[in-house]
């Protein structure tokens, strides 16, 4: 247990935690450019993966995108990003290259949670002379939202986990305190910067969660009024 | 735009780099994709026969699947660096990373498929005089083939994107070229590798279709009008 010991002093020495290079920076590199890419890859595919699951076409098209963005190696987009003039566009190469590896998870659960709502509810929504529109926003979202969630927040764990990899290219974020343990030989180092990313992933996920189980309630009371 | 100049002016496709370079791009990619068989069928051998305790005795399912999604929230990169003391700078140890990563994937598909297999197919095989062996070779495992062959072409697929981290320790297949070219700005090296890398994604996951369409053929009629 002497290296979870030093990880836990290497982590609770002040003078690590400040300056340029100190975690509380990197945390928030690590924080911004997560949450930039999760929140800009929502906007695209959750739409998206609604609309096409409304429609009930496309799917072929939505699970063969995440197929192929799965199969693009975020450290490739990175490194096609660094020997580009892109290079120096601050955080936009890290936050793109999140953005691409967010989007399939995020579109396929998207998808897939409105094909799996209850066929006979929206039959019987229809025969209420209910409008796509209404169909959409009073029957089939509240239904298919505990999918769409999963999605949202596993995404939101791979993100944080993958934005590690920014460092590989000398981009910010936690990883750099992965890389530069790993430069100095220094294992606790490199504990304490994997314990920081996987702590930051599980607190993002019991936030979203808990925001989750906060926002179900008045949609469940809704559908059931009308 | 003169070819025989593109190593010098830069350019990002290159065929004098494809010609010279060739014996290079083909080493890393059979390392690729050794690394990547290995690790994939490694996960497989470990995952099913974790699934089937878990089956068998449910209490082990909270233990086990909470600590493969444990393992799914260390980074890439910090769980290379942190086996490296294990296995020193070494092909397995990027291949146990990847194998740990795998796991939570197949796992829950193994599981899933096993789930989906109807109680009366599996009393009907009962009634028959199967015993729990037969029944789970020649019932149960063909009708969660569906499902597992879904996380085997998702686990594929991943690991290979995932294989390029390996460079970290020098052993990412094409991840190495990345690296490598990185510092020097060679744009012809960093594309050709990455472009090779979604090509063999995507090579593998086709190739497991086909292989999950010649293991199931009772399912092709089912799947058709979902895939057109």
């Amino acid at each position: 247990m002497g290296i979870v010991t030093d990880a836990w002093a290497w982590l609770t020495t002040g003078a690590h935690w400040t300056g340029e290079e100190g975690i509380g920076q990197r945390l928030a590199e690590h924080v911004y450019v997560s949450g930039a890419a999760l929140l800009i890859a929502a906007a695209i595919a959750l739409p998206l993966g609604l609309w096409l699951g409304h429609l009930g076409r496309g799917g072929a098209l939505a699970v063969n995108v995440s197929n192929v963005g799965r199969a693009v190696p975020v450290f490739a987009v990175l490194a096609l990003f660094m020997v580009s003039p892109l290079r120096n566009a601050g955080y936009v190469p890290t936050v793109v290259a999140l953005v691409l590896f967010a989007i399939p998870p995020l579109l396929t659960n998207a998808y897939v949670g409105m094909r799996e709502v209850d066929r006979a509810a929206v039959r019987a929504a229809r025969g209420m002379g209910m409008t796509g529109g209404q169909l959409f926003l009073r029957v089939e979202l509240p239904l298919a939202r505990p999918v769409v969630m999963t999605g949202v927040r596993s995404a939101a764990v791979q993100v944080i986990a993958t934005a590690t990899v920014a460092a590989m290219v000398g981009q910010g974020g936690l990883g750099r305190i992965i890389t530069a343990g790993f430069a100095l030989y220094d294992t606790a180092q490199v504990v304490a910067g994997a314990v920081l990313v996987a702590l930051l992933a599980l607190l993002v996920e019991a936030v979203l969660a808990g925001a989750d189980r906060l926002l179900s309630g008045p949609a469940r009371a809704r559908g059931m009024k009308t | 735009m003169s070819t025989p100049n593109c190593l010098v002016t830069n350019d990002w496709i290159c065929g004098e780099y494809l010609r010279t370079r060739s014996e290079e791009l083909t080493e890393a990619t059979l390392q690729h994709v050794g690394i990547t068989v290995v690790s994939v069928l490694l996960a497989l051998l470990v995952a099913v026969p974790l699934a089937l305790l878990v089956r068998a005795k449910p209490r082990f399912a909270g233990p086990v699947l909470g600590l493969t999604t444990l393992l799914y929230t260390v980074p890439s990169l910090a769980m290379f660096s942190l086996l490296l003391p294990v296995f020193g700078l070494s092909a397995a140890l990027v291949v146990t990373g990847l194998v740990l990563y795998a796991l939570t994937i197949l796992v829950r598909n193994t599981l899933a498929g096993l789930d989906a297999v109807p109680a009366e197919t599996r009393e009907a095989a009962r009634g028959m005089g199967y015993g729990s062996w037969r029944l789970l070779w020649q019932v149960e495992l063909p009708l969660a083939l569906p499902v597992l062959m879904a996380g085997i072409r998702m686990a594929t697929v991943s690991t290979i994107a995932l294989t390029t981290v390996g460079s970290v320790v020098g052993r990412g297949g094409l991840g190495n070229l990345i690296e490598d070219a990185l510092p020097t700005f060679f744009k012809a090296q960093v594309l050709a590798a990455s472009v090779l890398c979604v090509l063999l994604a995507v090579t593998a996951d086709l190739l497991l279709l086909g292989l999950q369409r010649l293991l199931t053929p009772w399912a092709r009629i089912r799947t058709a009008p979902g895939g057109a």
